[in-house]
């Protein structure tokens, strides 16, 4: 077979197989990647700048709309904030309430994943199934919420809605209906000798990999990292919770797949104890409008992992600075490094396998390097200049595209 | 796991299952209790403090003053995000979260829900023509043709 060298493709930002716009660069050598780079910024939607122009109130759903899937954990993270600064005792039945909806939301987004998962692998009956499953917590969120996707559950001191005793037995039933199907994919996953073969080794990140590059969630319990930030820095009331934090030493695509399964499972126990020990009390406390000056850092286990969001008060109704760090943020460098060594076929999965959400992680930072002397920046005409240069550099050159395309609407 | 009559079982259950799937619109959803559909607005109990335009957080509503006491209100179903945030912070419970949901159209003005201001009392202006008994909204937006 001839040797053709490296071999450059670029994926994304627009491609067929990722949902959400993201570039990488891959260096192949026959099938194998020998190198991948990861471009990020396609999606950037200026959420903290706008946080800042919006009331805390306004910008509890502003956050909460990040991410689709885990709009609750960001909600939280940035209600957490906030009431810390403004020094308000949440009522527990308030906690216990928001970390219900949290590990439903859990259970929603890891059902998700598995499902995505196998079709990445081509096993769509995984996709059919869990996605068919997924149905019942998603319902089940939108008993407790209102509304299957964006719960708004959360409100400055509290949260929006209660749940009674009639609620809390159809969850409860419903979570067995999960469980029983989840001790199924168990099965699937760790006797079909298919799944097995085709995630084994692939995409791997060893625990001193996993160290380094600072991945967070299922991603480094995979690695046999545990850490989780329900245990080690507990939020809401997770400390009067009994769980454990799943771990694999697989340090592949499988194990983040054994991983979530197990941490399913956890979170069914979890919801049935938050339901038996719900403490009976108000839901919310009143909420100063103007918070007082402050800031305040606050840590969040997502579905994906450790979501940061750091809340700068400066005594009026909105905040003077918002950072978000979500999770695929921290994971998202450890991908080209999971790349390497792998077959082209391999890469759906192995970035699926992060669980990536591209959106939420979009941020704008300016870097302003001491010895660069004045600030560069460029204005359209130089901007249009280098996205050209740009695209050229990498083998791709829209001039006569463009060219047509004029005479084409000169004609029009 | 290599059982090749296992799928059979399965197979025969899902002929006789009943689909996943709903048959909307044939048959209709039923909405959780708490669901937060299409805003509505209950002219009589409006006190006018805009305490909703405040909170929207997607600058969705107006509440206009159109007499003594009397207001109306307008609200942009394509800027909503059905948050229900102005149901909470309303104090006189003058907005309510409906189980409408079908709010799609064909055009921009589909998309603007008016609700009249409450029928001025008789003594205050005897020259309004008709008081209405009930202040009844607008049906702002048609339910869409479910053949579509």
């Amino acid at each position: 077979m001839p040797d053709f060298g490296n071999v450059q493709i670029p994926v994304g930002p627009q491609h067929p197989a990722l949902k959400e716009p993201e570039s990488f660069l891959i260096t192949l050598r026959g099938e194998k990647i020998t190198a991948a780079s990861v471009r990020m910024g396609y999606n950037h939607r200026g959420v903290e700048k706008g946080a800042e122009g919006r009331t805390y109130t306004q910008d509890i759903y502003l956050v909460e709309r990040i991410c689709g899937i885990c709009s609750h954990s960001h909600g939280t993270a940035f209600i957490q904030a906030v009431e810390e600064i403004a020094g308000l005792d949440v009522p527990r039945r308030a906690k216990y309430i928001r970390m219900l909806v949290g590990e439903l939301e859990r259970v929603h987004s890891h059902l998700l994943w598995l499902g995505v998962a196998g079709h990445e692998i081509g096993f769509d009956t995984l996709l059919m199934y869990s996605w068919r499953d997924r149905e019942v917590v998603m319902d089940l969120l939108a008993a407790v919420s209102g509304n299957r996707v964006h719960y708004s559950m959360n409100t400055v001191g509290g949260v929006r809605r209660d749940v009674d005793s009639a609620l809390a037995e159809t969850i409860l039933k419903g979570v067995d209906r999960l469980e029983e199907q989840t001790k199924y994919y168990i099965q699937v996953c760790s006797e079909e000798t298919t799944v097995i073969k085709r995630l084994s080794g692939v995409g791997v990140v060893t625990h001193e990999d996993a160290l380094r590059l600072l991945v967070v969630g299922p991603t480094a319990r995979a690695s046999g990292v545990a850490r989780d930030i329900r245990k080690d820095d507990p939020y809401l009331a997770y400390d009067e919770l009994d769980f454990k934090i799943v771990t694999s030493d697989h340090c592949d695509v499988y194990g983040r797949t054994l991983v979530r399964l197990g941490e399913l499972m956890e979170s069914y126990s979890m919801i049935r104890q938050i339901v038996k020990n719900m403490p009976d009390g108000p839901i919310t406390v009143k909420a100063p409008r103007k918070i007082p000056a402050g800031e305040a850092l606050s840590r969040y286990e997502a579905p994906r992992g450790e979501d940061v969001h750091y809340v700068k008060a400066n005594g009026t109704e909105k905040p003077e600075r918002v950072k978000v760090r979500a999770p695929t943020l921290a994971n998202l460098q450890a991908v080209s490094h999971m790349l390497r060594d792998n077959n082209l076929a391999d890469m759906p999965i192995v970035i699926a396998a992060i669980d990536p959400c591209f959106s939420c992680t979009d941020r704008a930072v300016e870097i302003d390097r001491a010895d660069s002397g004045p600030r560069d920046r460029m204005d359209w005409g130089r901007l249009r200049a280098h996205g050209i240069d740009f695209y050229r550099s990498r083998g791709v050159d829209f001039t006569e595209l463009n060219r047509s395309l004029t005479r084409r609407m000169k004609k029009l | 796991m290599i059982r090749p009559g296992a799928m059979f079982g399965t197979l025969i259950a899902s002929v006789f299952r009943k689909p996943a799937t709903h048959r909307y619109p044939a048959a209709r959803f039923e909405m959780p209790a708490n669901f937060r559909g299409q805003i509505g607005f209950i002219a009589k109990n409006c006190i006018g403090c805009r305490m909703c335009m405040r909170d929207c957080p997607a600058d969705a509503i107006e509440i206009r003053k159109v007499g003594e006491k009397r207001f109306e209100a307008r609200f942009d179903l394509g800027r909503c995000i059905y948050c229900a945030q102005c149901v909470d912070s309303c104090p006189k419970s003058a907005l309510e979260a409906t189980d409408r949901y079908e709010l799609a159209g064909y055009n921009q003005d589909q998309l603007k829900a008016f609700f009249e201001a409450a029928p001025a009392p008789p003594a205050a202006s005897a020259a309004q023509a008709a008081p209405q008994e009930e202040p009844s909204p607008k049906e702002p937006v048609p339910a869409p043709d479910p053949g579509k």
